[in-house]
């Protein structure tokens, strides 16, 4: 393969000097650097006049640069962002449309999973997911068999998740927690946990249909959020952050169940003697729902003329079928094609077919501003562990919060 | 050059020619963003769209916003721990460290270490260092010693205080160090003169180091101030995703302001903040140095 593409490589470097040059910009994750080398090296061995520049940042500043970068004319032609900043992407009109034709809408909603209908504002579809991913629950096994559970058996409800979570719980002398049952991170994926799935399982949601109104201050969403709460309130079985991030401490095997996005699979498969599993979300009144997220890649404004087309032209290589397997088979990351993730491989899969399965009850946040929005939640735990303050309003506070930043964001 | 210019005359313009590039340097990058800072705040921008004047509208917005306020008192309270408590102990270690003569040079580079050190790894090693058992070590230590598990950064109050503690034990080493230049610069003729009037070492600190050191006192505070009124590394790396949390209780006004410009794309919000610190800093420069002069 390594020889394949070198060879590739070469012929690329070799090819005719008229070659145009068009620069994609991600955030810096091993496995997904290396996924894209190997389709970046697909596509200009396919479009011999295309080169394609592959550059990574640090999550922590990725979008600073691409905000910068773009505003000054430079940067990126191709840009990956998360779906939660498109809006913010438009307001500061660093993204421009796709053109219907290279990128049919009835092509997009007939083949892509619904949540990707999230893109499209006003008409036109702004960017579209090479991957998709939801959460689900994973599970130490060795720390189940201790405590005298059935290590293939995980919870199914979210009653088994609170009886379980208190087997699994190991305090010292003291009373200190030093084994947490499950993890609380609302600033990780707990809070789209929260939102998405825990809020409809108690019987609301969390937004109206246009998402213009917060609909989770109400009797469904305090039992829903009173029910996250007492993992730390009542059950003394959870620790907020706890070893900092909720990801370390299972991967340190200090906690026994842990809420993540698939994209946590390829660390934890790396981690030696970790013993997990991964399952579906625990329904609750027989009510299954998933959250889902993606990253999604859009054209920049800086892109015009030769590099528009080819930009194109590479987004769309970055989007089949092929693609989407091989980011499967090589980051982990599911198909946002219905038909590559629905392959029978795929969502059979002991590892990621629990996320594919879950990716069908799945919801999508609209955020209008998803780090403003996650802060809403964070602070809302924080009120009642840390100030003594009360579950509704706690609630009712966040609900506010939410609620403003939903209506300023509509005014722009 | 004609001729009829005096030595004196030429000499002026050389030095005003190499001085222009500094000068022009400085106004590029300095002087011009500042001003232009004052301008965009009277706007709504997004950094890549059009500007559109809103006078006064992000003062107001500012003035309306609760977290603006917890923010700015957040800015203050660094201030007022950070500076009193980094000078005394720099001049503490520094007075004494310049009395010992064993190991004088290995103490120093000890001490001034930390500032050499990146903010980012520091701040890192000491969130691991406050988190509760079974990792944290202060906690584990606490544990030992018999007494309740603290929370630290996880905690509204303690929160500011722990964020702060790495930073002034950073910028000791550099405090550290102007004070003994500064102690070194006293003449030793006035101890000599104190020690043959028979002055206790009490009344040689009070009546010749401390007031000979007056210049380095301002200097220092100055600057430390400015430091303390601009911190961000720490509270950004050791906070979780750097939101200056819990409940907003580390969060300074340069993080505040980041957050505006970097991920809400509010530059006129941004810049509005920036000219508030802008003018914060300049009338506590101010206040210090007419104070400290006298």
């Amino acid at each position: 393969m390594r020889l394949l593409i070198a060879i590739l490589f070469t012929l690329t470097v070799a090819g005719p000097a008229a070659a145009v040059e068009i620069e994609y910009w991600q955030y810096s994750y091993k496995t997904r650097l290396d996924a894209m080398d190997k389709l970046i090296a697909q596509f200009e061995a396919e479009n011999p006049d295309i080169t394609v520049i592959h550059t990574d940042f640090p999550y922590a500043q990725y979008r600073t640069k691409v905000a910068a970068s773009v505003a000054a004319g430079e940067g990126p032609d191709v840009v990956q962002l998360y779906y939660g900043w498109l809006s913010d992407y438009l307001s500061a009109e660093i993204l421009q449309p796709l053109p219907t034709s290279e990128f049919p809408h009835s092509e997009i909603e007939d083949e892509f999973f619904p949540m990707v209908g999230n893109m499209n504002v006003k008409g036109e579809y702004y960017a579209l997911p090479t991957a998709v991913r939801s959460l689900g629950l994973f599970w130490n096994k060795k720390l189940f068999r201790d405590a005298g559970l059935d290590p293939e058996r995980p919870p199914q409800t979210l009653d088994e998740l609170v009886d379980m979570a208190k087997k699994l719980t190991k305090y010292d002398r003291a009373g200190n927690i030093i084994q947490v049952g499950l993890t609380m991170g609302p600033i990780n994926q707990d809070h789209n946990w929260w939102r998405e799935v825990l809020v409809r399982q108690f019987g609301g949601a969390p937004y109206n249909e246009d998402t213009t109104k917060v609909t989770y201050d109400d009797k469904a969403g305090l039992k829903a959020f009173q029910y996250y709460a007492d993992f730390v309130l009542k059950h003394n079985v959870s620790v907020v952050d706890f070893m900092d991030k909720g990801e370390i401490a299972f991967k340190a095997g200090r906690a026994a169940m842990h809420i993540d996005g698939s994209f946590v699979l390829s660390t934890f498969q790396r981690a030696r003697r970790l013993e997990w599993g991964v399952t579906e979300l625990p329904s609750h009144n027989a009510i299954k729902a998933n959250f889902s997220s993606y990253w999604v890649n859009g054209i920049t404004s800086k892109a015009v003329g030769e590099k528009k087309a080819a930009a194109e032209k590479f987004l769309k290589f970055i989007t089949t079928n092929q693609a989407m397997q091989l980011w499967l088979d090589d980051v982990g990351e599911l198909p946002a094609r219905k038909a590559v993730a629905m392959r029978a491989e795929n969502s059979d899969h002991p590892l990621y077919g629990a996320f594919i399965r879950g990716l069908d009850y799945a919801y999508t946040t609209d955020f209008y501003s998803e780090a403003a929005q996650r802060k809403t939640v964070v602070d809302m735990l924080d009120r009642i562990v840390l100030t003594g303050m009360g579950v509704a309003e706690s609630l009712s506070i966040a609900a506010a919060e939410d609620q403003k930043i939903i209506d300023e964001g509509r005014i722009e | 050059m004609s001729k009829s210019r005096t030595i004196a005359q030429r000499r002026a313009i050389w030095a005003w020619l190499f001085l222009a590039v500094p000068i022009i340097y400085f106004i590029l990058v300095r002087f011009y963003p500042t001003l232009d800072a004052f301008s965009i705040s009277f706007t709504e921008w997004n950094i890549v769209g059009e500007k559109t004047f809103v006078g006064f509208d992000n003062y107001v917005r500012l003035w309306d916003d609760p977290v603006f306020w917890i923010v700015l008192s957040n800015t203050f309270e660094y201030l007022a721990l950070g500076v009193p408590i980094s000078m005394l102990l720099s001049f503490i270690i520094a007075y004494y460290l310049d009395q010992v003569r064993f190991g004088h040079g290995f103490l120093r580079a000890c001490y001034f270490i930390p500032f050499l050190t990146t903010a980012v790894a520091m701040a890192w090693v000491w969130r691991w260092f406050y988190q509760p058992v079974p990792i944290g070590i202060i906690n584990m230590a606490l544990g030992q010693l018999g007494i309740v598990q603290q929370g630290f950064l996880r905690s509204t109050t303690q929160a500011l205080p722990a964020v702060l503690a790495p930073a002034i034990w950073a910028g000791l080493g550099f405090q550290i160090i102007i004070f003994i230049a500064g102690i070194r610069a006293i003449p030793t003729s006035y101890y000599e003169a104190a020690k043959i009037d028979g002055a206790g070492a009490w009344q040689v600190l009070r009546e010749i180091t401390l007031p000979q050191l007056r210049p380095t006192i301002i200097f220092l505070t100055v600057i430390s101030s400015i430091g303390f009124l601009r911190i961000f590394d720490q509270v950004y790396n050791m906070t979780q995703e750097g939101e200056g949390g819990p409940l907003n209780a580390t969060r300074p006004l340069v993080l505040n302001i980041y957050k505006a410009a970097f991920e809400d794309f509010e530059m006129g919000m941004a810049t509005a903040q920036t000219v508030v610190l802008f003018t914060i800093l300049l009338i506590i420069t101010i206040i210090q140095l007419r104070v400290l002069r006298k």
